[in-house]
């Protein structure tokens, strides 16, 4: 996978731009943020809407961003975005990066139009969505990229409750059917594809988008040391892919082969816990149609 | 050199914001605002303004991207009306709280249900609570000034709050008026560069728009309402600054019309005060001394100039396009409340007109003054009347 924009972890700036927040143990969504930081530099604008990262970051007098960076409207990160770009481009601003850090809720369902705009603009902006699949910070709240099944206080499981009845907008399908330049998926288990992702990103004209699945320990129930194991077993089960989209052709960047079993990757965490045999045959079923798609039509 | 052009109130706030050099300008339409956009955009595309031109997907989206602009240090400019108003509403108290200094223009129109397209207050009026200072032009020429005169306010750094300059739907958007348009070189002089020491800087990394616990928050709101009441000096000082440079001048919070030796006044906001005025002179023909004022201002809230209407037996009147549904007009209530505590005893009654676009007329006007030099005589009649209403207005 090693190309013109590969980054070794070992030539990371020891520099770190987000620090002191109030995060839980474990949160994958602070290490994508935490790692996009070190790629992006210190000349980097950043945005995040209302959600965990801004919840846990921005509390006065504690900043915990050592760049600039602002919190936006719920459905604004885009929007935001948008406009710093184009007042720095006013300005006649020099070597700098604009990017948003959204979660799933502010990306997929409330954050969607104004995302949807700036693609349709091309305007010169990053977009990283942290998707920890479902409504985090307000308290665990099914989402449009709760997977099905998964148990959410707004989803419950139970005697009659059987968890999330949608599955997974595919948001990184739904980016790149407006011909966006630059899309990628991407996982905070992943992390030189992360940064690799983040680095080309950085040398896109126009609009990136890149959505990394980051496991919460909170929201997933598990323990919180095993963030990078989950997040590594939701591509090794074939639940989440790690593809890049430009020039108008997807890309598959991993083929993990014989799946991570389903059930494993599913048992190890407690929100889908009440999951049956017959909930586990739809995901699965799901889960090989998007497969059997990727591997006949994206480019290896 | 200056010179003149026939422009209606949309044209002539175009140019004002052509004028003011804004680096962005976010742009989505809704009648009755569409043609002040559609004017910046010919005004960038022929490369008479030299700025960024965003097409926004909607309202809310128009005012999240001038607050980027504006945390950068970029002037912004935006317009809108009614639905976009209120869509845009979180975006209004987060402008206000993050204190950019964006100036937007509204076409004051009807909300829906029903649906009207046509004129009133309601939209503006229903949002006093957000931050912003709202200001009501009279004509076209009052509204490119007051662009001008905008920016120069939102951005003093004892204030930085943003302005909304609002327009009566069709009534003054749509009519057109000989407008003086000022040199470039004299509003250059007048409105210097947008220059706010917090802003995000690349050299200087800040975090904007945080969140705040019970143990400060109160106090970031206290420091909001003291620049806006602080404002309400320097609206004076920039209007008359103005007036110095430019021969035209507006009195500030509000502008009277021979309320003098008025027996009685009626205060009113936005392009009325024209009709209003001239009934007035009518009416002192017939030897009866009424009078005009004209809020200018609604926030920050003309309170000394309202009180210093107050005088003994003079009745007050309020003429506004808009009602507090279950209660009165809002600009009464904030009326009632100055002349309270300046002591007024006589009576103050509310006239609420042209809702959903409906004329008032010069004998709608003359019927209300009617009424209010009968006022001290009619004290058990209700305070609050409609004007020119087409259902009965008794038994509920």
């Amino acid at each position: 996978m090693g190309d013109e924009y590969s980054i070794k972890i070992r030539d990371l700036t020891d520099d770190e731009f987000f620090f002191g927040h109030k995060g839980c143990g474990g949160c994958g969504g602070s290490l994508a943020v935490r790692l996009a930081l070190k790629v992006l530099g210190p000349r980097t604008f950043a945005v995040l809407p209302a959600g965990c990262m801004s919840a846990v970051g921005f509390i006065f007098p504690q900043m915990a961003f050592a760049v600039n960076a602002m919190i936006s409207t719920f459905p604004g990160t885009a929007s935001m975005l948008s406009g710093i770009a184009a007042g720095a481009k006013a300005l006649g601003l020099k070597e700098y990066q604009v990017v948003g850090f959204a979660g799933d809720g502010g990306t997929a369902d409330i954050g969607l139009q104004a995302l949807s705009g700036a693609i349709d603009r091309n305007d010169p902006i990053m977009y990283i969505c942290y998707d920890n699949e479902a409504y985090m910070n307000t308290g665990i709240q099914k989402s449009g990229l709760t997977p099905y099944g998964a148990r959410t206080t707004t989803t419950p499981a139970g005697q009659t409750g059987a968890g999330s009845r949608t599955t997974k907008k595919n948001m990184f399908e739904i980016v790149a059917a407006h011909k966006i330049p630059y899309a990628a998926t991407a996982s905070v288990g992943h992390v030189p594809d992360l940064l690799r992702k983040i680095n080309k990103a950085k040398s896109v004209q126009g609009t990136s988008y890149i959505h990394v699945l980051a496991p919460c320990p909170t929201g997933w129930e598990y323990e919180p040391s095993a963030t990078l194991e989950i997040a590594r077993n939701a591509v090794a089960s074939g639940m989440w892919y790690l593809a890049e989209y430009e020039n108008d052709g997807f890309s598959l960047n991993h083929d993990p082969g014989e799946f991570f079993p389903l059930r494993d990757y599913l048992s190890a965490q407690g929100r889908f816990k009440h999951v049956n045999s017959d909930a586990i045959k739809k995901i699965q079923w799901e889960r090989d149609r998007q497969w059997n798609k990727i591997r006949r039509d994206w480019k290896r | 050199m200056s010179k003149k052009l026939f422009l209606s109130g949309n044209e002539a706030t175009a140019w004002g914001a052509k004028l003011s050099r804004p680096h962005v300008i976010a742009a989505y339409p809704i009648t009755p605002q569409t043609v002040v956009v559609e004017k910046l955009a010919e005004m960038v595309s022929t490369g008479s303004l030299n700025a960024e031109y965003l097409h926004v997907e909607s309202e809310h989206s128009a005012l999240s991207a001038m607050m980027g602009a504006s945390a950068i240090g970029a002037r912004t400019f935006t317009a809108t009306s009614s639905q976009g108003l209120v869509y845009m509403a979180e975006c209004l108290h987060y402008a206000s709280g993050g204190r950019f200094p964006i100036v937007m223009m509204n076409a004051n129109r009807s909300l829906a249900l029903p649906w009207s397209i046509y004129g009133d207050q309601r939209d503006s009026l229903s949002l006093l609570d957000c931050g912003w200072m709202q200001v009501y032009a009279e004509d076209a020429q009052e509204s490119l000034d007051l662009v001008i005169q905008a920016y120069r306010i939102a951005e003093d750094v004892r204030v930085l709050t943003p302005v909304m300059i609002n327009l009566d739907g069709f009534v003054l958007t749509h009519t057109y008026e000989l407008v003086m348009i000022p040199d470039q070189e004299d509003v250059d002089a007048f409105l210097p560069p947008y220059a706010n020491p917090n802003i995000m800087d690349l050299d200087h990394p800040r975090n904007l728009g945080f969140s705040s616990t019970p143990r400060d928050n109160m106090e970031f709101k206290y420091q909001q309402h003291m620049a806006v009441l602080c404002a309400k000096d320097i609206i004076g000082d920039v209007d008359a600054a103005f007036g110095e440079r430019f021969g035209r001048h507006y009195g500030g919070l509000v502008s009277n019309y021979r309320t003098d030796d008025a027996d009685c006044v009626l205060i009113t906001l936005g392009s009325v005060a024209g009709t209003v005025r001239a009934v007035v002179d009518e009416m002192r023909k017939d030897g009866k001394a009424v009078g005009l004022c004209r809020l200018r201002y609604v926030r920050p809230f003309p309170e000394a100039e309202v009180a210093a209407l107050s005088a003994t037996g003079r009745t007050l009147g309020v003429l506004e396009k808009d009602i507090s549904f279950g209660y009165e007009g809002t600009v009464y209530t904030n009326v009632n409340s100055a002349l309270l505590k300046a002591g007024h005893a006589s009576p103050v009654l509310n006239f609420i007109g042209g809702l959903g676009g409906r004329s008032i007329t010069r004998e709608d006007i003359r019927s209300i003054f009617e009424n209010l030099l009968d006022a001290e005589r009619q004290r058990a009649i209700d305070s609050v009347r409609f004007v020119n209403l087409g259902v009965a207005t008794h038994g509920r």
